[in-house]
């Protein structure tokens, strides 16, 4: 399967053994503290982040990310603000935008995606991901990140069929985000057949292929890669810990160090991995 | 972009789920517009035997005089069920039955488009699950407990305000997991493609009846079709088969209090997503949507449960920019006069959506009415009585009958 050459800071980030990529909703519960939150992650060994920005119909998303994206819009989050906040992140590696194509759509005087994502590009952004924007319907945003140099990170089902894999991947740089079962994300104790599964596929493409949908613990991210995963996406179980602090109204201050030493705790598993050949 | 109408339309969903509409679409083509295996024929007899099709076209006497012209009604109040909602949600059924799906599940708001499901699930045989928010199982228990009579399982959702939007984005998720097995009978003729076409090609038998039925009784077509439209599958029923007719097309849609937007409480007081909507992405569809300034889905409003949503069908959405059907609004308490006029007149006590287009003909002008209009009655009104007494009386519409039958009597009781 061929898919284009990248050079991309998002590929790159892949170079230096299995990736960790945490997923945080922005602004989840306040501007402020998710800014803490971030770069947290980074501290506990982020090689990529992907940030939310909320929509108000999350329809891939399990309760856990749904509260969170609660959280956020009441926090006063939007697609503006969302610029901002990536812009006043003090952190150094790629950032990922994960959002609904209707705020792509909507952004900016003029149709179509192209003013969203050029703001995206002069905020800082590396790439891009749309849960509700299969391949029949990606032409406009792939073209429009192409000129401003970002990364259409495209999503593979565990349905997906071989000429839709072979499409998607077409479309896709930066890394092949694998969805490691059915279903919507949430945190899960158990690794799914269907990822190996979905793993074994992938083997001969030329892009970094990363796993998400369920992944909660260290020792569950080492299997992950122990089956071939070039990184893990990590989102709800991280948000999880946000949700709680929230809740019992912990400070951020340690809902920051809960959030650094849970990343810790996944790099370091998928990390011995790689010096154990 | 497949399956579009003009602007409108396509597939805006995770791609867990492009697989199967891929396999519906392929169903649809075969089936529905094909008649494989004799598919159509099984769906109108048993929308014959058990559905009670074709549903009469009547003449409205009442309101013949009142505008000074022939008013028809085309009953769907009379099909099983009481709206309708059951002639898709049986095509439905029995499709995923044909494709070999072992279980369905479908999202309800007020509760009609869930009792069809159930209903169509029992009489196949088919487990079936029915998401409906929590404010609208509180709010329609005589509804839940009709489902739960059918052997449906309803699972209320608890997100967001917990009403109509939010359970068809729970039962999305459901079908982004249980997709291999499990059909989504969606309920009007919004989502991606090919639900539109597909939950249209099912409804447009009501224009085929009324076509054929009023031209046997009169020997022309009508100047007017009205029909009241929230996500659209009345409307687009009530029209697809005059969209090559000299006949003018209105769809009404819901005023509810007010047509202006609270954009800071993502609050739009009313349904009216043909007249004050953008074109947006919502459910899986590129359509008409009520959105804030960055693309947030507002909450809409109506007294009417079944026009009470945030997009409409990319067809008809497509239809009205075209110019092909007129869009129009009705308030909540035109609607609830509009209950009334047809209770006292025609004695046909309508629902609350039907209403709506009932209301619009005090509303419309004569040139707008003509000579010969045909009033889709989508459904009857037995679910929405106690909202209407409620609402009628809070807001004091003149036409609303007095309850004092009610009243204990005066002095203790005298009945000897």
């Amino acid at each position: 399967m061929e898919a284009p050459m990248h050079n991309s800071a998002i590929t790159a980030a892949f170079d230096s053994g299995p990736a960790f990529v945490p997923y945080l909703t922005a602004g989840d519960p306040t501007f402020e503290a998710s800014l803490e939150y971030v770069e947290a992650l980074e501290r506990g060994g982020a090689s990529v982040i992907e940030l939310g920005l909320p929509f108000s119909e999350p329809i891939a998303e399990g309760k856990t990310i749904q509260n969170a994206i609660s959280r956020s819009l009441a926090g006063g989050m939007t697609p503006v603000r969302f610029f901002e906040f990536i812009e006043q992140l003090d952190v150094t590696v790629p950032l990922v935008c994960m959002t609904y194509y209707n705020l792509i759509y909507q952004y900016g005087t003029h149709d179509g995606p192209r003013p969203f994502v050029e703001r995206a590009a002069t905020a800082g952004l590396d790439g891009i991901i749309v849960p509700d924007l299969p391949a029949e319907e990606a032409g406009p945003l792939h073209s429009a990140c192409q000129s401003h140099g970002l990364d259409l990170i495209t999503i593979v089902a565990p349905t997906t069929t071989t000429d839709r894999l072979e499409r998607l991947v077409s479309l896709c740089s930066g890394y092949l985000y694998v969805q490691a079962r059915l279903g919507v994300t949430g945190a899960r104790s158990d690794v799914s057949e269907q990822t190996a599964a979905s793993l074994d596929r992938l083997s001969d493409i030329d892009l970094p292929v990363a796993v998400g949908f369920g992944i909660s613990s260290g020792e569950h991210a080492r299997t992950v890669v122990e089956s071939g995963a070039d990184g893990v996406i990590v989102g709800s179980a991280l948000v999880e810990i946000i949700g709680e602090g929230h809740r019992e109204d912990e400070s951020p201050e340690s809902v920051a160090q809960r959030l650094e030493a849970k990343s810790r705790e996944i790099t370091t598993a998928i990390t011995k991995l790689q010096q154990q050949p | 972009m497949t399956g579009t109408f003009g602007r409108y339309g396509g597939q805006y969903v995770p791609e867990a789920l492009m697989p199967a509409l891929t396999e519906l679409k392929g169903a649809y083509e075969q089936y529905v517009l094909e008649n494989a295996d004799g598919f159509m024929d099984e769906f109108h007899e048993r929308m014959r035997s058990f559905g009670g099709r074709p549903t009469p076209l009547q003449r409205a006497d009442a309101l013949s005089e009142r505008y000074d012209t022939d008013v028809y009604l085309k009953r769907e109040d009379l099909v099983h069920g009481g709206a309708h909602k059951l002639t898709n949600a049986l095509g439905q059924v029995l499709l995923a039955k044909y494709m070999g799906k072992e279980r369905i599940i479908a999202e309800t708001g007020a509760g009609q488009h869930g009792t069809a499901t159930a209903m169509a699930a029992a009489h196949l045989d088919m487990p079936c699950e029915i998401y409906m928010g929590r404010t609208d199982t509180n709010r329609q228990r005589p509804n839940v407990f009709r489902m739960r009579l059918n052997d449906a399982t309803v699972t209320p959702v608890d997100v967001g305000r917990c009403t109509l939007k939010e359970a068809i984005s729970e039962a999305m998720r459901d079908w982004a997991q249980s997709v291999e097995t499990t059909h989504y009978v969606i309920g009007s003729v919004v989502g991606p493609h090919p639900f539109p076409k597909l939950v249209r090609e099912f409804q447009s038998v009501i224009s085929d009846e009324s076509r054929r039925q009023i031209r046997d009784r009169t020997g022309s077509l009508p100047t007017s079709v009205v029909a009241c439209a929230g996500g659209g599958s009345n409307a687009m029923g009530s029209f697809t088969a005059f969209l090559s007719d000299d006949v003018s097309l209105h769809a009404v849609e819901a005023g509810g209090e007010s047509l202006t937007v609270d954009a800071d409480a993502g609050v739009a007081p009313n349904s009216a997503t043909l007249q004050t909507g953008s074109e947006g992405v919502l459910h899986g569809a590129r359509t008409r949507v009520l959105q804030d300034e960055h693309g947030q889905i507002m909450a809409s409003h109506s007294v009417s449960a079944g026009l009470d949503y945030a997009g409409v069908g990319p067809e008809l959405a497509h239809l009205v920019d075209a110019g092909r059907v007129s869009a129009h609004t009705v308030d909540d308490g035109t609607a609830l006069a509009g209950v009334h006029r047809l209770s006292q007149t025609e004695g046909i006590i309508p629902a609350l959506e039907t209403a709506h287009a009932v209301g619009w003909l005090e509303e419309a002008s004569e040139s707008q009415l003509g000579e010969q209009i045909v009033l889709t009655v989508s459904g009857r009104g037995d679910k929405d009585l106690e909202t209407v007494l409620e609402e009628s009386t809070r807001r004091n519409i003149p036409e609303t009958p007095d309850m004092d039958v009610f009243d204990p009597p005066a002095d203790g009781g005298t009945d000897a």
